[in-house]
């Protein structure tokens, strides 16, 4: 699960990391009366979505004063930003923050990760701040400073100071910039997430050490655990459609192509989704009814897919496992009764009573074409489009 | 012998009186599975389908002898309850639950660094399938009638998908030893490699088919093991050419998010380690049997 900036500099402030003084703004007059309260010369307004990237979409305005402070958040509130996380789409601005402006000296970046290799913490520094990490490990590879961090014991000074030194910055600053290293750490490990960037990490011109902007992700395993983490999940940053499926137990992920996916297992969904692309067709969505495929799952399932408009065929692919051909066949067939859909729909079953589930799809008055192999399947579904 | 378990191998259910664990310790016996007991804090000293119910593991093993258990715990309890099973002298234990925080992954395998290499159980999964000895034992929750028996070892990370290349070698005649989920979670207990390792050592297999997907580094990685240390042939998908980068494609571990782990690039640099490469889900089976011939001619 993704939050805001605004969230994310609220939880590392709790951990020790300074951030610049801010507050968040739902309207233009609210904007306004925030940068008053600030006080200063120059404020920043900080679209809030989940997306990097926000300052080259225009979603990062610099501000004179509190009346253009109005105007930008007048600008950005309702808009859709588009930038080149989001897809052509883009995701509202609901809300902007609204910062003190810093005098930036120096731009740092700082990032933490789980490693999947050594299954452990890995935090990623450099001095190239302001670049998105992937740039800078192919523009300036050199400058970046990696730390595998033991997680039974957890992040030590002097690993966070090694990294500080490897910055190259006033040594007067050491131990104030391992205190925000570890603080970051803290925050990783004790909410349960699986990314913490501050993206620049900011030098002042005072002196001070700032989380200018930051993004967390946390697992969304342990959210059970993590409430005060789990409330700040933004339902408007998500794809609706997407939204629907998680809150009803289905893994569904909306892609550009056109042909709809109703599948058990995600393995077996992403290699459907292969043979389709294979097929010389392109996948609507990924959506994984659970290896069980329960008859009440499949007819969410069918819901849901009716939903999205850019289907215009539909793949039911399910290997039945522990269940059985025949009651998958029976979730399809009330499926159909409930839900009217207007596309072709091919379908395959595999399995266990392979037999009887087509015979129960084959005597109901759905229509529908069968297949017998994911190949198969995935070259009717193709097929299926041209008609 | 066989990769983890056979068919004298005695097994504990953990979470053995709850719905899930109930149906599939069930389902396990039918196949012809050793279930000896299971283990419910609390209802120690009852009887459950036949079998006794312990309040420990380490009471369960010191009672039956099991060295195997499969979970059916909630995720919340599940790292607990691998802990336990390794503390109480388990030496495989499967689980099966999916949702596992991945901090509480990390923690069990820190926990089992304190066994030497000897006394150190082998956790499969989380968010996995099980394990399947094809006419010997399952200790999993898949289909058993699907799988024949024969000499390839399956690895994989879905469940059914493993079971689409299972039934495809099944309908070309071609028989399984054993067939392991590890599971879809970015941290998990055996990796294809160490899989890959006890296949290599397994005299009931000839080739191994390893059922990968994008995200994570293990896929490659059993791939540069294959090419150091392996004479049997590997042959491996990977599912995922059109997952956008950067979103989990259901399994909690497929999510590309640095370079090698999207589908084609893990394709070409197991091509690298020469492993054999079935072009598409559909053709798990022919490249195998094909695979198979290569080493007889």
């Amino acid at each position: 699960m993704d939050i805001h900036e605004y969230q994310a500099k609220k939880i590392l402030s709790g951990f020790g990391v300074t951030i610049p003084r801010g507050g968040i703004a739902y309207s233009p007059e609210n904007a306004e009366n925030k940068a008053r309260e600030l006080g200063g010369s120059k404020w920043v307004v900080k679209a809030q979505v989940h997306s990097g990237a926000r300052g080259k979409a225009g979603g990062i305005v610099l501000c004179n004063s509190p009346l253009e402070v109005a105007q930008a958040t007048d600008k950005l509130l309702g808009k859709k930003l588009v930038t080149n996380q989001t897809g052509p789409i883009g995701k509202i601005i609901n809300r902007v923050y609204i910062e003190e402006a810093t005098d930036i000296k120096k731009e740092l970046y700082l990032g933490l990760v789980f490693d999947r290799g050594s299954e452990s913490i890995m935090v990623v520094a450099s001095t190239e701040g302001g670049m998105s990490v992937e740039e800078i490990s192919k523009e300036k590879p050199e400058t970046i400073i990696r730390s595998k961090i033991e997680v039974a014991v957890g992040m030590q000074q002097f690993q966070a100071r090694e990294i500080a030194f490897g910055l190259g910055i006033d040594p007067k600053l050491i131990s104030r910039m391992a205190d925000t290293i570890i603080g970051c750490y803290r925050a990783f490990s004790e909410l349960d997430a699986t990314m913490v960037e501050v993206n620049p990490m900011v030098i002042s011109n005072q002196g001070q050490i700032l989380a200018l902007d930051c993004k967390m992700s946390f697992d969304n395993n342990a959210l059970f655990r993590r409430s005060q983490v789990s409330e700040l999940r933004d339902k408007t940053q998500e794809n609706p459609n997407e939204v629907y499926a998680s809150d009803r137990g289905l893994n569904y992920v909306s892609l550009e192509g056109n042909i709809g996916n109703i599948i058990n297992g995600a393995g077996l969904a992403m290699a459907s989704m292969d043979m389709i692309k294979l097929a010389g067709g392109e996948p609507a969505n990924f959506l994984d009814v659970g290896g069980g495929a329960t008859p009440e799952k499949i007819v969410k399932a069918f819901k849901l897919i009716s939903m999205d408009e850019k289907v215009k065929v539909i793949l039911v692919n399910i290997f039945a496992g522990i269940n059985r051909c025949d009651w998958v066949a029976e979730g399809i067939v009330q499926a159909l009764d409930k839900i009217d859909i207007k596309v072709p729909l091919v379908i395959r079953l595999a399995g266990t009573n392979v037999e009887k589930g087509n015979k129960i799809l084959k005597d109901s008055k759905i229509n529908y074409i069968e297949a017998n192999t994911l190949e198969d399947a995935a070259n009717k579904a193709v097929k299926a489009l041209g008609k | 012998m066989t990769v983890l378990i056979d068919k004298n191998t005695k097994i504990l259910i953990q979470g053995f009186t709850g719905k899930m664990g109930s149906f599939h310790a069930e389902e396990m016996i039918k196949y012809g599975s050793n279930i000896v007991g299971g283990v419910t804090p609390g209802k120690g000293g009852l009887k459950h389908l036949n079998l006794p119910v312990f309040n420990t593991v380490k009471e369960a093993v010191n009672q039956t002898g099991a060295s195997a258990s499969i979970l059916f715990v909630p995720p919340a309890f599940a790292a607990d309850s691998a802990m336990e099973a390794a503390d109480a002298g388990i030496k495989t234990c499967v689980a099966i639950v999916d949702g596992i925080p991945s901090h509480d992954m990390i923690k069990i395998k820190r926990y089992m660094r304190r066994y030497s290499r000897i006394e150190k159980m082998t956790l499969i999964g989380p968010n996995c399938a099980g394990v399947i000895s094809p006419g010997k034992a399952m200790l999993g929750i898949m289909p058993g009638h699907i799988y024949k028996e024969g000499r390839v070892g399956i690895i994989g990370r879905s469940g059914t998908l493993g079971y689409e290349a299972a039934q495809q070698l099944k309908n070309l005649n071609i028989g399984v030893s054993t067939s392991v989920g590890i599971g879809g979670d970015p941290i998990n207990g055996s990796s294809f490699k160490d899989i890959l390792e006890k296949f290599e050592k397994d005299e009931e297999t000839d080739a191994v088919l390893m059922i990968g997907e994008i995200g994570g580094p293990q896929e490659v990685a059993a791939g540069k093991f294959a090419k150091e240390n392996m004479k049997k042939p590997v042959i491996a998908y990977i599912a995922g050419l059109t997952a956008p980068k950067g979103r989990v494609m259901g399994h909690a571990g497929a999510i590309v998010s640095a370079y090698g782990e999207s589908a084609v690039e893990k394709v070409e640099l197991l091509k690298e380690c020469g492993v054999t490469i079935s072009k598409n889900p559909s053709v798990m089976g022919e490249t195998v049997k094909a695979a198979l011939n290569g080493k007889t001619s």
